[in-house]
């Protein structure tokens, strides 16, 4: 498992050494901030201090040698924007998307398995094809769409949840009930026809013979092995919400990590794109890592 | 009249499916009683599992239907049971094991927790349950029981999987066991113990144990009665014995007419000239897996060399070997004096219309989205001067018709055809390249007993009619011994024996082929009681 988690370890690290070096030279092609800092009628001089000041002066190759070597040191740049160090600025930003992601993953988890599998046990019932109008639905809904539907009717119109921004419980309602959606709908697709070919399955028939009961069948017997292809799908949604949930999280004007990224690259405050990228790729990482461990957790032929 | 422990009257059982209704048993009675077995006989199709699954309440409602019969146990009506008293009677008092062990048995769950799941399902306390469930794994017989009871189902063989799956029925004390085709995935040698276990666990326990099976020879083993099934009717009840010797319906004389292996066996040939094949020193290792040992053997012309052995001898890696699907890492094979190993694909590629290979499963060895006749003319698609194709129409009218099958079934697909159809089709196939040798790995074994006889009967009248050679790969004998001229026994490798079908079969030197003999059912239940008690003698169970 160690060597295992260390092959996984140097792999990534190669595809982020690449990835940060094409985006910082993609980055810088796409201008210099300068204009975008200075006010209109700066002169040349303040502008060619304010160039000298941030190196943006020096040639690509000498401005990517000093980032590399503060890098190695731990430090990931100041953001211009915010005048303060850029993982600071993401990490900030990065908690808040965090706990955007686990909060509405951990309710559509839930909601999806257990929907998914009493559907899956009564196929073609009238609650399968509830089940399956309404997920069918989520997944195909556009969230920027629903977002601004929900803000309509239940900010301005209702007036019952705050339409952006974050200080209370409130605020997070809207932002994760539109989150919740897609993800829903996916889930609960994959958990019901993964439960249908278990249910079906000759273990299954086993249990019956046994005289198990129908909830432990479902939960007991066909759940765990049901769950294999669902934590794929579990992983690659949450990464989506971890990688930024721009849509939604502009809309909502929640500070989290989509809407800086956004927010840096239309500013180029290239230092927090970069971070922003890194603490992503270790997210993603992570996540990963985490769906291996689940699989092996889950099946023992996947361990021994 | 006697009240039986199991009583099934005039049972009907309708299936709605898209292509319309099936009836797949109609007006079905037979009875149980404690401590005896009875088997209920027929080829797939015939409804033989049908009552069993209605028994256990198995059957899904829709698409299924029971249209009339009782089932009672212990005098009263299991059809009019609520679903929770059905649900107290499964595995309680009613136990079932199936066919494959490792499918029917949960992949991600301890062996140890399934066993005792059976017991706290039915109200014992947890700790109790698990004291039994190891208990049950060493009266079954599986070695280190107490680690046993953490493994899971795929770290086990499959002989220790049923052992495990009857470890598990036999948990509540059952009055009722029932086997559905219990050995059928298992070798010979495994069989046969599987079997004695059954039979032992019945003389301790006193339950009684339906069987249910397509063998003769299981019949034959275990059973006191038995129940001959066509077609979702039962044609044939009684004595196992009595119905063997004397046989009153068509449908059963036919049954034990085609158990292969009670022939004479034909003539020896004469092996002179240069083989045809000839393979020297193969080896073929997966990792630390030693598949093939170093085999030698050789093949004439228009001979039928069978080779035998059970799970995990290398029969198959020796025939994927032989065509190239999958190099040996040593060792050579001559075709006609050149070593096909050494070839350049290209050269191989001129040579492959001479080796053709038909498999075991058709189902899945036939593409199912081609017709019939583009499967079998596609041979000709990739070897464009083996036919013009302007003829390949009527080849393959010919083809259809030399393997008993009509020309206007060309138009057709695979699915639309039956098991033994298609294995016709996949011969036809292996025709269509004018081969000289076809490999058949297993091809009849996945076959019903009478189609298996048409199928060797056809196959052996192809060798007649174009000088056909076989490498027969099985792990039949009896099968082999009415088709084979030599026979090669492999075990762990290597092989242990070789020689003709007559010395094999009638003076076999190596222990292990003795072994495989002794282990293989015959389908005459008195053959296979005075084998019984000898046994028993031998291992001293019974006074000489």
């Amino acid at each position: 498992m160690k060597s295992f988690i260390g092959k996984r370890a140097i792999a990534s690290g190669v595809s982020l050494i690449v990835l940060i070096v094409i985006v910082f030279f993609l980055s810088r092609l796409t201008g210099d901030p300068t204009n975008l800092y200075l006010p209109i009628d700066a002169t040349q001089e303040m502008r060619d201090q304010f160039r000298q000041m941030h190196g943006f002066n020096d040639p690509l190759i000498v401005q990517f040698g000093r980032y590399v070597m503060d890098l190695v040191q731990g430090n990931f740049g100041n953001s211009l924007r915010q005048a303060r160090p850029a993982m600071d600025v993401v990490l900030e930003a990065f908690t808040w998307t965090l706990w955007l992601a686990v909060i509405t993953m951990v309710l559509v988890t839930i909601a999806a398995i257990v929907i998914g599998s009493l559907a899956a046990f009564r196929v073609g019932g009238v609650f399968d094809r509830i089940a399956t109008f309404f997920s069918l639905i989520g997944a195909a809904a556009p969230d920027f769409w629903v977002a601004i539907v929900a803000i309509v009717i239940f900010a301005v119109n209702l007036h019952v949840l705050p339409t952006s921004g974050t200080g209370s419980v409130w605020h997070w309602v809207l932002p994760v009930a539109v989150l919740f959606i897609r993800p829903f709908g996916l889930i609960l697709q994959v958990v019901r026809g993964s439960m249908i070919s278990v249910l079906s399955s000759a273990y299954v028939k086993t249990a019956r013979a046994k005289g198990v009961q129908s909830r432990s069948i479902i939960f007991v017997h066909g759940l765990r092995n049901a769950m294999l292809p669902v934590i794929t799908v579990i992983g690659d949604q949450a990464a989506a919400i971890l990688n930024g949930a721009v849509v939604v999280e502009t809309v909502f004007g929640f500070p989290g990590i989509g809407k800086l990224m956004i927010d840096s690259i239309l500013l180029r405050d290239f230092a927090v794109v970069l971070a922003v990228i890194m603490v992503s790729a270790l997210a993603i990482f992570i996540m990963n890592l985490l769906i291996d461990l689940a699989y092996a957790l889950l099946d023992p032929r996947i361990r021994y | 009249m006697a009240e039986h422990l199991l009583e099934v009257r005039d049972l009907s059982v309708e299936f709605h499916t898209l292509a319309g209704t099936v009836k797949a048993v109609q007006n079905v009675s037979w009875y149980l009683d404690r401590g005896e077995t009875l088997a209920i006989l027929g080829e797939s199709g015939s409804g033989k599992s049908v009552s069993a699954s209605a028994i256990m309440n198995l059957i899904d409602m829709p698409p299924g239907k029971i249209t009339s019969g009782t089932i009672l146990f212990n005098g009263r009506d299991m059809l009019k049971m609520t679903a929770e008293e059905r649900r107290a009677i499964n595995g309680a008092k009613i136990a079932m094991i199936f066919q494959d062990p490792l499918a029917h048995l949960n992949p991600v769950y301890p062996v140890g927790w399934q066993i005792a799941e059976m017991m706290t399902t039915h109200g014992k306390p947890g700790a109790e349950s698990s004291a039994r469930a190891l208990e049950l794994l060493k009266r079954v017989g599986i070695p280190e029981p107490e680690a046993a009871m953490r493994k899971y189902p795929f770290q086990f063989s499959g002989g220790q999987r049923q052992r495990l799956m009857i470890a598990m029925a036999i948990a509540c004390k059952p009055d009722i066991l029932i086997a559905d085709e219990p050995t059928t995935a298992l070798d010979v040698t495994v069989q046969a113990q599987v079997l004695a276990l059954l039979e032992e666990l019945q003389r301790e326990t006193g339950m009684g144990l339906l069987l249910i099976t397509h063998d003769l020879g299981v019949v034959a083993e275990i059973a006191d009665r038995v129940v001959v099934m066509n077609s979702g009717h039962i044609v044939e009840t009684g004595n196992a014995a009595e119905v063997y010797r004397n046989p009153q319906h068509a449908y059963t004389k036919k049954l034990i007419d085609a158990a292969p292996g009670k022939g004479d066996i034909p003539a020896e040939r004469e092996r002179q000239g240069e083989p045809l094949l000839k393979a020297v020193g193969l080896k073929k290792t997966y990792g630390a897996f030693h598949a093939l040992k170093g085999v030698d053997f050789s093949i004439m012309p228009g001979e039928t060399v069978a080779v035998v052995g059970e799970s995990g001898s290398g029969k198959s890696t020796l025939a994927r070997a032989i065509v190239r699907l999958d190099d040996p890492q040593e060792g050579q094979v001559f075709y006609r004096g050149n070593d096909l190993l050494a070839m350049s694909p290209r050269e191989v590629f001129g040579l492959r219309r001479d080796l053709q290979m038909v498999f075991q499963d058709p189902t899945q060895s036939l593409n199912p989205r081609m017709s019939v006749f583009r499967l079998i003319s596609e041979a000709w698609v990739i070897h464009p001067d083996i036919l013009p194709k302007a003829k390949w129409k009527e080849r393959v009218a010919e083809l259809l018709v030399k393997v008993g099958l009509k020309p206007d079934m060309a138009e057709r697909y695979p699915h639309q055809f039956s098991g033994g159809q298609r294995q016709r089709i996949a011969i036809a196939r292996a025709l269509a390249m004018e081969p000289k040798l076809i490999v058949c790995d297993e091809a009849v074994s996945a076959l019903d007993v009478s189609i298996q006889a048409q199928v060797i009967a056809l196959l052996d009248g192809l060798r007649r009619e174009f000088g056909l050679s076989y490498l027969f790969i099985a792990h039949d004998l009896p099968v082999v011994r009415d088709f084979a001229d030599r026979v090669i026994v492999m075990k762990a490798g290597e092989i242990v024996e070789e020689g003709t079908v007559r010395q094999i079969f009638d003076a076999p030197r190596h222990p292990y082929t003795q072994a495989l003999l002794a282990a293989s059912l015959d389908p005459d239940p008195e053959v296979q009681a005075a084998r019984r008690s000898a046994r028993r003698i031998n291992e001293g169970l019974v006074p000489a």
